[in-house]
């Protein structure tokens, strides 16, 4: 591997040094914990705390929505076919004083129906359960499959680290999408055919992007670890005989929660677009599964004629992801201020 | 030097057979039949079905397959398409041009149009424009790209009417007007793409930017009394840019990937078609093509920058 000669490389806090804090002398202030110096590193990140506002605000929607909006995904309304959302009724009302459905501004179905008459706002609200779902597991997959090759790899090195990292080339090299698509095309019946048909196609699209990104959260933990290990409090916990995983877990691991928790933020919103885009390509969810990237699929081909359609859910798929991508650099400004994109 | 670029070579070899082998392996264990679509065909009678697998080399084992595809791919034979019947060469030589035409310019474009953003945004850190940047930036990559695809054909094309949706790939450029057919129906997949691969380019650039930025040299360079425009053109972007090369060279595989699903969304007749096409008629010959292509985009690319990487860094120290 290429490497910078350490005593050339400097690399510079790319901030300037944190403002001085207020230090009045005489007055004693609570102690300041990491997480608190953290926590108000985040909120001063104006794009992350509406990026987390956001976020929460569309998971209590998609969560407790349907409790409140009693419409079925798989309704039919054919008094209310292929009639616009709220937004074009505004619109076409301000324009033409009326809506194309002639029933002007109502509520009834705020993101409009489709072809069928189906309530497009039930749908999206269906489908953001799986899209965010699948965010959070592949998520849960890829750091835990990350960290734990990055922990064995710093902790015990040579032979092992060889290996392992060895591993992790090989799989930065596969080509991500061709193999994704390939994969669960090819094993999805198997799949479904064991475990149902919305569980077995959530569990290999899950797996099977959990697997192909766990690579670079085994990177970070694997360097933080191979430079804690020697560290005086890892020598107090050897000498004190702690075993060997509980002073990985234990003792290691929490000192590198920070770039993983980073991490694992932005490995959401990879996960949400990889899925939204297997779908969108046919080959994640079925048609009857209605996630965010599978509906756009569906209506793009009435972009022409009823373009809401097809807008609505790509919009969640994009708000979902963009706060996300917020709160993950919120959170590498609070958590990690060396490090940033 | 050398010995590191022989060394690393040496190295992508073996990743590649790897690579080949696991493709292979979950081509040929998956379920399913890629003569199945003729088991539908009444006028095929099992026992010709029969012939054909064995003709096709379908009754050997997997491992002995795989080591004779190897060995035909080592002489450049990726063998024949089970759905349009031609070998897979052929057909590759076939939709490969459509392929770089857009994505070699759409990655010009988001590498011309992310440095000098990334530059600015940087040498006017905090400012409205790199305030701006960043948040276009934010939109870039928080955009899946086949939804940034639906929103450029909704706009440009349905409501604006400025380009087709859709591209056509029998267009033969032969004067000035169906020179700019061609131009037309190329903005669209090519600036999505551009949008994406620029994304990311920016902020890369601009954070190498301010890592440079507060180094000893520049102060150095400020006080030999050079004007500020040669201290940020002469000396921080030159030096800027070595991280930033690699990361150029890293994403040209990305961007094969992104012309999966742009293909997908204008029609293009291109490599990234064909792959689904082919996933979805269980044609394995050309899947493992496909497939096999990008991983050696990949594990080369991943080569180039490594060892440009070097040549652009003269810190780099060989071990």
């Amino acid at each position: 591997m290429a490497q910078i000669d350490p005593a050339l490389d400097v690399s510079p806090a790319t901030e300037s040094a944190a403002p001085v804090r207020r230090l009045i002398p005489g007055i004693a202030s609570r102690p300041r914990t990491l997480w608190g110096d953290a926590w108000r590193r985040f909120h001063r990140h104006k794009l992350a705390m509406i990026g987390s506002a956001v976020l929460l605000l569309l998971i209590v929607i998609i969560a407790f929505g349907p409790l409140v909006y009693r419409v079925d995904k798989e309704d039919l309304d054919f008094t209310a076919v292929q009639s616009p959302d709220i937004v074009s009724r505004v619109i076409q009302t301000l324009t033409t004083g009326t809506t194309s459905d002639g029933l002007g501004i109502t509520l009834a179905h705020p993101m409009g129906t489709d072809d069928l008459g189906r309530d497009i706002f039930a749908r999206v609200l269906y489908g953001g359960r799986i899209s965010l779902l699948v965010g959070f597991v592949a998520m849960a997959i890829a750091v835990g499959l990350g960290s734990l090759v990055g922990a064995l790899a710093g902790f015990f090195g040579g032979i092992i680290d060889q290996i392992l990292m060895r591993v992790t080339d090989l799989f930065l090299s596969l080509p991500v999408l061709p193999l994704l698509l390939v994969t669960i095309y090819l094993f999805r019946d198997q799949t479904t055919r064991a475990l149902g048909p919305v569980l077995g196609i959530f569990m290999i699209v899950v797996v099977m992007i959990g697997a192909l990104a766990w690579m670079s959260t085994a990177r970070i933990v694997r360097a933080s670890f191979m430079s804690l290990k020697e560290k005086e409090f890892v020598e107090a916990a050897n000498a004190l005989g702690v075993s060997r995983g509980s002073i990985m877990f234990k003792h290691i691991l929490p000192n590198v929660l920070s770039p993983i928790i980073v991490a694992a933020t932005l490995e959401i919103g990879n996960a949400i677009i990889a899925e939204s885009t297997l779908s969108f390509l046919g080959v994640g969810f079925p048609p009857d599964t209605p996630t965010w990237g599978r509906l756009v699929t569906d209506y793009y081909q009435s972009l022409q004629v009823a373009p809401y359609m097809a807008i609505w859910p790509g919009m969640m798929i994009f708000l979902s992801v963009l706060s996300i991508n917020f709160i993950g650099d919120g959170l590498r400004d609070a958590l990690d201020p060396r490090s940033r994109l | 030097m050398i010995a590191y670029i022989v060394r690393r070579v040496l190295i992508a070899i073996p990743t590649l057979l790897l690579i080949s082998f696991i493709i292979f392996a979950v081509l040929s264990l998956a379920p399913g039949d890629p003569l199945s679509a003729f088991a539908r065909n009444p006028a095929i009678t099992p026992q010709t079905r029969e012939l054909m697998r064995k003709q096709l080399g379908l009754d050997q084992p997997w491992p002995v397959r795989y080591v004779k595809w190897l060995a035909a791919s080592a002489q450049g034979e990726l063998g024949m398409s089970f759905a349009a019947k031609i070998p897979v060469n052929e057909l590759i030589k076939q939709r490969l041009p459509q392929t770089l035409k857009v994505v070699g310019i759409a990655y010009l474009i988001a590498v011309l149009v992310a440095i000098p953003i990334g530059i600015l945004s940087a040498v006017k850190q905090y400012s409205i424009f790199d305030q701006a940047a960043t948040t276009l930036a934010f939109i870039g990559f928080s955009l899946p790209s086949f939804f940034t695809g639906v929103l450029f054909v909704l706009i440009f094309a349905i409501k604006l009417g400025w380009f087709p949706t859709i591209y056509d790939t029998s267009l033969q450029v032969r004067d000035w007007h169906s020179f700019t057919l061609q131009i037309r129906q190329m903005v669209l997949p090519v600036g999505v793409l551009a949008v994406q691969q620029s994304a990311a380019l920016t902020r890369f650039m601009r954070s190498s930017m301010l890592d440079n930025l507060p180094l000893d040299y520049v102060r150095t360079a400020r006080a030999k009394g050079l004007t500020e425009r040669s201290v940020v053109m002469r000396h921080v972007v030159t030096n800027s840019l070595i991280p930033v090369i690699t990361l150029i060279a890293l994403g040209i595989p990305t961007i094969f990937a992104g012309a999966i699903i742009t293909e997908n969304i204008f029609r293009v007749n291109g490599l990234g078609s064909l792959l689904i096409n082919s996933i979805e008629t269980s044609d394995t010959p050309v899947v493992m093509a496909l497939a096999f292509i990008f991983a050696v985009l990949t594990v080369s690319f991943n080569l180039i920058a490594d060892i440009l990487y070097g040549v652009v860094d003269p810190r780099v120290r060989y071990n």
